[in-house]
C-alpha cells in the first residue's frame, strides 16, 4: 500500500470511528453547556442504545422464524436496521429525561460535587442494568449490513483502501443528525429557547421559558442522539458489551472538551478528531497504546487549552 | 470590639464555651462512641473469634481501603480538589513494593530490600507523583480537575499493564515482600514472616498503620498547612490574598494525599502477595471517595465510619446478604416469594445498589453522615446566596406562569 493510501485508509476508518464519537460527545457539550453539569452517566446511556439496537436485531428475525436476520431478504434487513436505530434513539431519549427528573433536577441549585456524584451513581445503576439484561461477557452483535468494497466494487477505483458500506453508514447516519440537531437549536423556537436557557437561566425563565421543559428536552436530544450512537456502533463494530459505555464515554468527553464544551460545532470537530487521532495511534503506534494517547491527550488540552478548540471563556465554579 | 471582651462572650455563652472543651452531653456521648469503636477495632480479632464471624479474611481488606478513604479526604476533604483517580496512587504504592522486594521484578538481579523499606519508599514515591500530577493541574479547579485525575487514573494502570517486560502486564507479580513481625507460632515467641494466613497479625499490622495514619491526619488538620488547605478549599482568592503560598499548598494536598494511597498499596500488595493492574479501576476510585463522601467530607471520623459501612457492604453484606435471604426463602415457603428468594444472588446487584445509594445520598443528604459543620454549610448551597436566589427565582416563576 502506498503511503497516500495509507493516509487515507487511516482517515477514512478515523471518520466513521469519529462520527459515532461526535454523536455521543453532542450530549455531553448539550449539558454541559445548559445545566454545566458533567454527565458520567451520558457514555452508560450510550450503550443501554446498544443493547437496545442488539435486542432488536436478535428479537425481529426470531418473528420470521429465523436464527440469523440475514439470511432474511433485504427490504426486511434494512427495516430491521432501521427499527433498531429508532428503539436505540426511542430508549436513550427517554431513558435521559428520567435520568435527569430523578438525579440531577433537584441538584440543580446545589454545589457541583453533588450532581456529578449522582451522576456517577446513576452510570452505576445503568451498568448494572445492561449486566442483568445481556450478562457480563462481551456479546457479538449480529453483521446485517452488506459487505460491499465501495471504491472497487462501485466506483471500479483500484486501490488497496478499504471503504465498506458499514463505514459509509456510520456517517451517513450520523451528519444528517448532526445537521438537524444543528438546525433545531439555530432555527426553532425551542432551539431558541435552549440557547437561552444555557446563556442565563434566570432571565430565560424571567422571558417566560419553561427551565424545566427546556432541560429535559435537552436531556432528551442528548440523549437520542447517543442512542444513535449506540446503534451505529453495534452494527458498525458487531460488538456489544455492557462495560463499553466507560471507554465510549470518556473519548466522547475528551471530543467536547477537545472541540470546546457547550458548544455543538466543537463537538463534531472533537470527535472526527478524537476519531482520527484514536485510528493513527492504532496504525502508527499500538492499538494498546491508544487509550493512553487519548486520555493523555485529554490531560494536555484541560491543561493547556481547557476552553479548547472552538470554546468561549466558560465561567467556571468550583 | 476588643479580643478580651470577644472572649468573655464566648464564655457567657454556654454551648459555645462549654462545647470547647467536651463537656456537653454531646460531647461526651461522641466522646464515648468514638472510645467504644476504637476499643472495638482495637479487639475486633478477638470478637471475631469469640462470636465466630469469620470476618477476619475480610476485614483487613476494609482497614486498608479506609486507610485510603483517609488519604483522599485530605485531598478532596481539606483541600477542596476532587480526585477521580485516586486508585492510581494505590496502584502505585503497590507496584513499588513489589518492584523493591519481588524476585520477579526487573530489578531483583540489582536491588532487593525488605517490606518496612519498600513501605517508606513507597509512601515517597506516590508523594512524587502526587506532585508529578498536582503540578500541572495547579490552574485547574471544579470538574476539569476532576476529569484530569480520572484520565490519570485511567492512564497509570494502561501503562503497567502495557509495559510487559517491567510489570509482566496482565500476569501480574507475585511473591511480593513480607513483614516480619514478634507473633507466637507452633508455640514459639519470635519474629516470623506473616502471609496471608496470619489474619490476626496482618490485622494488628494495619491497624497499627491506620492509628498513626490517624493521628498524623489529625495533627496536619489542626496545623498550619491544614489551616491553608481549609483557607484554599473556602475561597481561594482570599487566601492567596492571606498570604497562603497556593502552589505549595496545594502540592502538598496532592503528595500527602497520594503518600497515604501509596502505603495503603504497599500492604495490598504484600498482603495479596499478588498485583495486576486491573485491581485498580475506576471503581476503586469511586468507591474510595464514596467512602468519603458518605462518612461527611472532611471529617476524618466521619470517613473512618464511611470507610468501614461501605468496606462491610462491599465485601461482606453483598455475599453474606444473599445467603440470608436464600435462608428467608427456604424457611418462609411462600409459592411465588420463595423461588424468587432463592434464586436472588445480591451480588449481581452490587453495582446496582451501590450506584442508587449515591443517588439517595446526594438527594438527601449530600454533606454525608456526619459532616463538618462548614462542609455541610456548603454542600446544602446555604453559604453562597447566588444559590438561594436561582431558587427562588425558579420558584416565582413557576408562580407566575400558574397565575
Amino acid at each position: 500500500m502506498q503511503i497516500q493510501e495509507e493516509v487515507l485508509q487511516v482517515l477514512l476508518i478515523g471518520i466513521a470511528n469519529g462520527a459515532i464519537i461526535a454523536l455521543i460527545a453532542l450530549g455531553y457539550t448539550l449539558v454541559y453547556g445548559i445545566i454545566e453539569l458533567i454527565n458520567f452517566a451520558h457514555g452508560e446511556v450510550f450503550m443501554i442504545g446498544t443493547m437496545a439496537a442488539l435486542t432488536i436485531v436478535t428479537w425481529v428475525p426470531s418473528l420470521f422464524g429465523v436464527k440469523q436476520a440475514f439470511t432474511l431478504p433485504g427490504p426486511i434487513v434494512a427495516l430491521i436496521v432501521l427499527g433498531s436505530l429508532v428503539a436505540a434513539m426511542v430508549t436513550c431519549a427517554l431513558l435521559n429525561v428520567v435520568v435527569e427528573r430523578v438525579a440531577y433536577r433537584r441538584l440543580r441549585a446545589a454545589p457541583k460535587l453533588a450532581p456529578l456524584i449522582s451522576a456517577i451513581g446513576v452510570s452505576f445503576v445503568l451498568v448494572n442494568v445492561g449486566l442483568l439484561w445481556k450478562g457480563p461477557s462481551q456479546l457479538n452483535f449480529p453483521d446485517l449490513l452488506p459487505q460491499v468494497d465501495i471504491f472497487r466494487d462501485w466506483l471500479g477505483i483500484n486501490t488497496l483502501v478499504l471503504f465498506t458500506f458499514k463505514d459509509l453508514l456510520a456517517i451517513v447516519i450520523a451528519v444528517p443528525l448532526m445537521l438537524g440537531l444543528h438546525l433545531f437549536v439555530q432555527h426553532t423556537r425551542l432551539g431558541k429557547a435552549m440557547r437561552a436557557t444555557a446563556q442565563d437561566r434566570d432571565a430565560a425563565s424571567m422571558m417566560g421559558i419553561d427551565i424545566n421543559l427546556t432541560i429535559a428536552l435537552t436531556f432528551l436530544l442528548g440523549g437520542a442522539l447517543a442512542g444513535a450512537a449506540g446503534a451505529i456502533n453495534g452494527l458498525y463494530n458487531n460488538s456489544a458489551w455492557a462495560f463499553q459505555g466507560f471507554r465510549g464515554g470518556l473519548y466522547a468527553f475528551t471530543a467536547a472538551v477537545m472541540g470546546g464544551i457547550g458548544n455543538l460545532r466543537g463537538a463534531y470537530i472533537g470527535g472526527m478528531a478524537i476519531g482520527i487521532v484514536a485510528a493513527i495511534s492504532d496504525r502508527v503506534i499500538d492499538a494498546r497504546w491508544t487509550q493512553v494517547v487519548v486520555f493523555g491527550l485529554l490531560i494536555l488540552v484541560l491543561i493547556f487549552k481547557p476552553t479548547g478548540i472552538l470554546g468561549e471563556e466558560t465561567t467556571e465554579r468550583a | 470590639m476588643s479580643a478580651a471582651a470577644t472572649t468573655s462572650k464566648a464564655r457567657q455563652n454556654p454551648a459555645f464555651g462549654l462545647r470547647r472543651n467536651g463537656q456537653t452531653p454531646d460531647g461526651v456521648v461522641r466522646n464515648a462512641v468514638l472510645v467504644t469503636f476504637i476499643i472495638f477495632l482495637a479487639l475486633y480479632p478477638i470478637i471475631d473469634r469469640g462470636l465466630g464471624l469469620q470476618k477476619m479474611g475480610a476485614v483487613p481488606g476494609i482497614l486498608i481501603f479506609t486507610i485510603l478513604a483517609l488519604g483522599l479526604n485530605i485531598v478532596v476533604g481539606f483541600a477542596g480538589l476532587l480526585d477521580l483517580g485516586y486508585a492510581a496512587f494505590f496502584a502505585i504504592g503497590g507496584y513499588t513494593a513489589a518492584f523493591l522486594t519481588s524476585p520477579t521484578s526487573p530489578l531483583a538481579p540489582y536491588f532487593q530490600t525488605n517490606f518496612y523499606v519498600a513501605m517508606i519508599l513507597s509512601f515517597f514515591v506516590a508523594a512524587l507523583f502526587g506532585v508529578i500530577l498536582g503540578a500541572p493541574t495547579l490552574r485547574l479547579r471544579g470538574d476539569y480537575l476532576a476529569i484530569v485525575t480520572l484520565a490519570f487514573g485511567e492512564i497509570v494502570p494502561r501503562v503497567i499493564l502495557n509495559l510487559e517486560q517491567w510489570t509482566k502486564g496482565a500476569r501480574g507479580m507475585k511473591a511480593i515482600g513480607v513483614p516480619t513481625l514478634p507473633t507466637v507460632q507452633n508455640g514459639q515467641v519470635g519474629l516470623y514472616e506473616i502471609y496471608n494466613q496470619n489474619q490476626t497479625e496482618w490485622y494488628y499490622l494495619i491497624f497499627t498503620v491506620g492509628a498513626i495514619s490517624v493521628f498524623a491526619i489529625y495533627r496536619l488538620a489542626h496545623s498550619r498547612i491544614g489551616r491553608a488547605w481549609m483557607a484554599m478549599r473556602e475561597d481561594e482568592l482570599a487566601a492567596g490574598a492571606m498570604g497562603i503560598n497556593l502552589v505549595q499548598t496545594k502540592l502538598l494536598a496532592f503528595a500527602i494525599g497520594a503518600s497515604f494511597s501509596g502505603f495503603a498499596g504497599s500492604i495490598w500488595a504484600s498482603m495479596l502477595q499478588f498485583i495486576d493492574p486491573f485491581q485498580f479501576d475506576f471503581s476503586i476510585s469511586v468507591i474510595v471517595l464514596a467512602m468519603v463522601i458518605l462518612g461527611g467530607i472532611g471529617n476524618t471520623w466521619g470517613v473512618i465510619f464511611g470507610g468501614a459501612v461501605l468496606g462491610f457492604y462491599d465485601r461482606i453484606l453483598t455475599s453474606d446478604a444473599t445467603s440470608w435471604l436464600r435462608g428467608i426463602g427456604a424457611a418462609v415457603d411462600l409459592p411465588v416469594i420463595s423461588s424468587v428468594l432463592k434464586e436472588i444472588d445480591l451480588t449481581n446487584f452490587k453495582f446496582g445498589i451501590f450506584g442508587a445509594a449515591l443517588v439517595i445520598l446526594m438527594l438527601t443528604r449530600p454533606e454525608g453522615l456526619f459532616p463538618n459543620r462548614a462542609r455541610a454549610l456548603e454542600m446544602k448551597g446555604e453559604a453562597g446566596p447566588e444559590a438561594g436566589d436561582a431558587i427562588t427565582t425558579e420558584e416565582r416563576t413557576a408562580a407566575g406562569a400558574r397565575a
